[in-house]
């Protein structure tokens, strides 16, 4: 149904997924992943033409509560294990600049 | 009847043993928490089953319930532990990760606050598989649980640390999450129970999320009346959780065996595959429910090979998409001095995860990615429903079981390193396991014997498999094997 996976897809999704990964990383990734992806192309062999996706257990559908007022997080609590902060917000590094590196 | 026992906390063989000697006043919650802590000082530095111990607030809980204050709940003054990736305001959620290796919860998860709010004390919490992802232990960030039974041996995963907690008595019960094996494997390599309930049978609110339409939290005990009890203190709708299940568990008496029991047998779980000792195991089982005058039916689940391949798409999808709020930013790892606002979220993440995370990370942010969606991701959804379908129809139509009997896995615990380098040989280990997550079923793994290997015993798992929401009856069966068989009072000889 697909092509085996290659070295290029495997650091276009590491870019996906924002992940730097290291050209031995890339190459033992790749075989790993080549072999798993093996394994679940048995999911080829079974028609599934017609078949509704389950993408969960539950037969719930727009669980929604009482629009009242609670009490939500402090924003003190919220930003306690932040890395840097600059109350009361989450600090970054500077976003608009010399252009990306990625 | 307690074989090679080196001596169980206090003497008492279970937790309501134990819970009923503090509500009468024989034990005090201080005697019982210092046995336990004692216990944990012994072996856990060898064993590494705890992460994290909370001697001083244990303590001091222990003095509030001997002053009364949880006289009359279900656990007072009960030890027990929490497994690492359930939040708690006490120490660090790290979820076995340098990901969240200083993250302090400012909340607690409703299951591990339906336990305190019982009366329980929470020693400390487990060790695991870095973000549940594993089946040994071996992914922890923090060092590898050892399999009390034989210490060359993994405990299973990836609550492994909760199962090897319970075997080697540091704790009177402990919480697990199973997202596709994850309580019932490691229970059974350890030689305990452990019961995964129907998903949303139990609020995963305050669980750090795995695969969300998967990931439900279940208890590890030494009897099934114990993991009846942890079940019903536990279960419950949670307005926290908007996938939690409507309704609350009602009572019901595990003594009583179920009449005109039909136990499903699955053609398709005899494989070449499984130990010899696992199929022995098996037809000991058939053979308990046989006596105890069940019927005995052959069942066809013709999908069961389907469900490692749409597991490990439907998970990883999941997890790649339930990962991606690690970015450095708002809690967790930072890496330092990024060139910019992208790098910071690449550094972070790939100094914060461990290999096994990356791969599956990998692998889902692959199976959802453009060309690749319907290949992968929506195919695996409909081959779910089609898995979902045999259980129906051996739980539904014509075959009409009650439950359906099985291996827990392939076989007893390996050796440390056997499967490390070979993802895939890892994921086979859940074969027996992940189809009742994909369903939602109700599924238990128990104690069904042993085996004898490099001269140590080695315990093996047999697992019944109940329709969503039917754990009274589940757990009313496991208690017919239990009674019948004696094996959940066996205990590991801890030469540690």
């Amino acid at each position: 149904m697909t092509h085996p996976i290659t070295e290029a897809d495997v650091r276009h999704v590491a870019k996906l997924a924002r992940l730097h990964l290291s050209d031995q990383q890339v190459q033992r990734f790749t075989e790993q992943l080549a072999h798993v992806l093996e394994y679940v192309a048995k999911m080829d062999e079974l028609d599934v033409e017609g078949v509704e996706p389950m993408a969960h257990p539950l037969d719930l559908k727009n669980v929604l509560r009482d629009d009242r007022e609670v009490p939500g997080i402090d924003p003190g609590v919220a930003l306690s294990n932040a890395p840097q902060r600059d109350d009361p917000f989450f600090a970054v590094p500077k976003v608009i600049g010399d252009g990306p590196s990625a | 009847m307690r074989l090679e026992c080196d001596g169980m906390a206090l003497g008492c063989n279970s937790l309501i043993e134990l819970r009923d000697a503090i509500a009468t006043g024989k034990v005090s919650a201080v005697d019982a928490v210092r046995a336990y802590l004692d216990r944990i000082e012994r072996y856990n530095k060898k064993l590494f089953a705890f992460r994290e111990v909370y001697a001083d607030s244990a303590l001091a809980r222990a003095r509030q319930v001997d002053a009364g204050e949880s006289r009359g709940r279900a656990l007072a003054g009960v030890p027990v532990a929490i497994k690492d990736c359930m939040c708690s305001t006490e120490g660090t959620t790290a979820c076995s990760s340098r990901m969240l290796a200083n993250y302090r919860s400012p909340f607690t998860a409703t299951a591990v606050q339906k336990l305190i709010d019982a009366g329980a004390i929470v020693l400390g919490r487990t060790n695991m598989d870095e973000f549940a992802m594993g089946s040994s232990t071996e992914h922890s960030a923090f060092g590898r649980t050892l399999n009390p039974w034989n210490t060359d041996c993994v405990p299973g995963g990836s609550s492994g640390g909760s199962a090897a907690a319970v075997a080697a008595d540091l704790c009177a019960a402990a919480l697990g999450s199973d997202t596709g094996g994850s309580i019932r494997q490691p229970a059974a390599l350890c030689g305990v129970i452990g019961l995964k309930p129907t998903y949303g049978r139990v609020s995963r609110y305050g669980l750090v999320a795995f695969a969300s339409s998967l990931d439900q939290i279940g208890p590890f005990a030494r009897t099934i009346p114990d993991a009846a009890l942890m079940l019903s203190v536990i279960a419950g709708h949670d307005p926290l959780d908007s996938t939690s299940a409507p309704g609350n568990m009602d009572a019901f008496d595990v003594e009583q065996p179920v009449q005109n029991l039909r136990i499903g047998i699955p053609a398709q779980y005899r494989s070449d595959a499984n130990h010899p000792a696992v199929s022995a195991a098996w037809d000991e089982a058939i053979a308990v429910y046989q006596d105890a005058g069940a019927k005995i039916v052959e069942v066809e689940l013709p999908h069961t090979e389907y469900g490692i391949p749409v597991y490990y798409i439907v998970a990883t999808a999941e997890a790649s998409s339930n990962l991606a709020r690690y970015d450095g930013v708002h809690y967790g790892h930072r890496a330092q001095n990024p060139a910019d606002l992208i790098d910071l979220y690449c550094k972070s993440r790939s100094e914060g995860f461990g290999d096994e995370v990356k791969r599956r990370i990998m692998l889902g942010t692959y199976a959802l990615s453009s060309g690749y969606y319907d290949a992968y991701y929506n195919r695996a959804l409909k081959v779910r429903r089609l898995i979902k379908q045999d259980f129906d129809n051996a739980f539904f139509q014509g075959r009409g079981c009650d439950a359906i009997l099985c291996p827990s896995t392939p076989g007893p615990a390996f050796k440390f390193g056997e499967k490390m380098d070979d993802p895939l040989a890892m994921y086979l280990n859940d074969v027996y396991t992940v189809n009742s997550n994909l369903a939602g079923n109700a599924s238990i793994s128990l104690p069904g014997g042993f085996v004898e290997i490099d001269g140590k015993r080695l315990p093996l798992g047999v697992q019944l498999i109940c329709p969503a929401f039917e754990e009274a009856k589940l757990l009313r069966i496991a208690r017919m094997h239990e009674k019948a068989t004696g094996y959940t009072q066996h205990r590991p000889p801890l030469d540690v």
